[in-house]
């Protein structure tokens, strides 16, 4: 289905999601390894004193959660929606570049030099992100250009290294220290401070509203550098801006919660097909989609396997991969 | 150049549509391996342009530099006595349009949302198309007539349907220059006809020029005004379809034998093989 992007449209599309990402996040609060009853959720979400034990769990543990879980489901589909602009390859995903691996090796030597899953490893791994991202452009850029396939083949011989470098250091840790380890490389949305969320959320807002400020340069960098720059469009500010919000994107939403897989790929591909690829319209579709696919899925991580929690990335991996399937054959046919 | 110096450069030359003119003055070009020597001509509005001549002569390099987008080593491209190389990308897409052989789209517009792209340059600030912004993608859709097949994906029509998109689309721009490379590529010779005829009647009715790169000599010489013949990177001839499509001249540039005739319809030029 392709809805015409005008801006009625971009509101009600916008409207429609959220709808339908408060009414999810609701039974997210709901739902896990104790079941809370809606007015308990509406008694902590209110601070109000009658809620008791349960409003407590809402409020101190489910709420930030589900708020992390919105944030970095959005952020990690935005970013994948603007790679796949940016390379101009439906197979792009915000770990093409290289950057999860980055984050992972920064919260890796954390680790290692701190002794613990330390407050600081958020820190270390964003650091971690940001200088990869510095390297891989400097690897893939031509003269300002940011050719996709010399950017892609950087992104992919960097995360390949650095993959080396995380087992090397995983090597070195306590056997303790490398399960919390796994857990984060494949997902992990248990641990989050208010003030991790302070930040995150103002970062990811405001890296959306930017990017959304270029979609329609997006739409036309879509038929092809020349093309866009014969249309006006100045490619190397247009490409070089995309590559930064992309990579602070998906650098912030490493940092706090591991590398949660399939979502960036998928979720832009679920949203081109409920709205078209006009990216005034697809834009908040594939952030709120992403949302919504990541609140279900660590809704399902929590209770699946109740008292027991599975990793994030687990659920998006084995949920994902399906779908990857099932799109690929829509293409095909 | 500052916004209002342009302003008054195209009030003060009281230019209507009717006086579109393009000056390109002695304009050279070098890659490490090819060389476009100083070329020039001139242009009014509603002519059609064709610029003939074997692969590698150069053709596609002109054409690029014309636009203003290629820097040459020397010289200058006017329109309407504006320097076409001193504009900003943007200013100078809302002037000229140039299509030529498109990157493979990996993600489906419909073909109303292709050649709305065309008024990209036009949009400024605003994030959304207007109302007036729509009204010329529909011109430009009925022109190529391609009003049917706007909800169509671009990506499920045939190539002739694409290639009058990919007009539409530079349609759209509104420019004063149309430069086309090649716009019958692989297209069958009812669609080179179409396109040809197309772009002779915008040209006329919209008071611009079109210059088009192209293979087809008989088509050139049937449907142009003036006609550049490049060989190895010099103009070797330009004037009237008339005056360039001579035989020994086209055998030389050509390394083929050819006959030249006159089309017993129209009176002009016809280039046919002389025996394989």
């Amino acid at each position: 289905m392709i809805v015409a992007a005008t801006r009625r449209n971009a509101l009600l599309v916008t409207g429609a999601l959220a709808a339908v990402l408060l009414f999810v996040s609701l039974g997210a609060l709901c739902l896990g390894s104790v079941h809370v009853a809606l007015w308990d959720v509406w008694a902590g979400l209110t601070g109000s004193a009658s809620g008791g034990d349960w409003a407590i769990i809402v409020r101190e543990i489910r709420l930030p959660r589900v708020l992390l879980a919105i944030l970095v489901g959005a952020a990690l589909a935005t970013s994948g929606t603007a790679l796949q602009a940016l390379l101009r390859n439906p197979l792009a995903e915000p770990y093409v570049l290289g950057i999860s691996s980055g984050a992972a090796l920064g919260a890796i030597v954390a680790l290692w030099v701190g002794g613990r899953v330390a407050a600081a490893s958020p820190l270390a791994a964003f650091l971690g992100a940001l200088a990869t991202t510095a390297w891989v452009y400097l690897l893939g850029h031509r003269a300002g250009r940011l050719a996709s396939y010399t950017l892609v083949l950087a992104g992919v011989v960097t995360a390949s290294f650095l993959s080396a470098a995380i087992l090397f250091v995983l090597t070195l840790l306590s056997t303790r220290d490398v399960r919390g380890m796994a857990f984060w490389l494949m997902g992990d949305l248990s641990v989050v401070t208010n003030t991790q969320l302070q930040v995150l959320g103002p970062i990811v807002v405001l890296g959306f509203l930017v990017l959304y400020a270029f979609a329609k340069d997006l739409n036309v960098l879509l038929l092809g550098e020349e093309e866009a720059a014969h249309l006006g469009v100045n490619v190397t500010r247009v490409q070089t801006m995309i590559y930064l919000l992309a990579s602070v994107l998906t650098g912030v939403a490493v940092a706090l919660s591991g590398a949660i897989g399939y979502l960036g790929l998928l979720v832009p591909h679920l949203a081109r097909m409920l709205v078209g690829s006009d990216h005034r319209t697809l834009l908040p579709a594939a952030a709120l989609g992403g949302s919504i696919v990541l609140v279900l899925s660590d809704t399902l991580a929590r209770t699946v396997v109740a008292p027991s929690e599975l990793p994030v990335g687990a659920v998006t991996a084995v949920a994902g991969a399906p779908v990857f399937i099932y799109l690929l054959r829509r293409t095909a046919g | 150049m500052a916004a209002s110096e342009i302003a008054t450069i195209e009030r003060s030359e009281n230019l209507r549509r009717d006086d579109v003119r393009l000056q390109v003055k002695s304009v050279a070009f070098g890659y490490t391996h090819f060389e476009l020597a100083a070329t020039s001509f001139e242009a009014r509005a509603g002519q059609l342009v064709a610029i003939v001549g074997p692969n590698g002569s150069g053709k596609s390099t002109l054409l690029e530099i014309i636009s203003g987008h290629l820097r040459p080593r020397a010289g200058n491209i006017f329109l309407n006595e504006i320097d076409l190389q001193r504009l900003s990308p943007r200013e100078r897409a809302q002037r000229v349009g140039l299509a030529r052989q498109e990157s493979i789209l990996l993600f489906s517009f419909t073909v109303r949302e292709f050649v709305r792209q065309g008024r990209h340059p036009h949009l400024g600030r605003q994030l959304f198309e207007s109302a007036e912004d729509e009204r010329w993608v529909d011109w430009a859709l009925e022109k190529t007539t391609l009003t049917k097949f706007a909800a169509r994906g671009i990506l499920e029509i045939s190539s002739g349907e694409f290639q009058r998109a990919v007009l539409a689309r530079t349609l759209a721009q509104r420019p004063q220059l149309v430069l086309l490379d090649e716009p019958t590529a692989n297209l069958d010779i009812g669609y080179q006809i179409e396109i040809f005829r197309l772009l002779r009647d915008v040209a006329a009715s919209e008071r611009c020029i079109a210059v088009v790169v192209t293979h087809e000599l008989n088509l050139a010489a049937e449907l142009a005004d003036y006609v550049l013949l490049l060989d190895s990177g010099r103009c070797l001839r330009q004037g009237t379809p008339e005056e360039v499509f001579e035989a020994e001249l086209l055998s030389h540039v050509f390394r083929a034998r050819v006959l030249v005739d006159h089309n017993p319809a129209s009176g002009r030029p016809r280039v046919t093989w002389s025996g394989c």
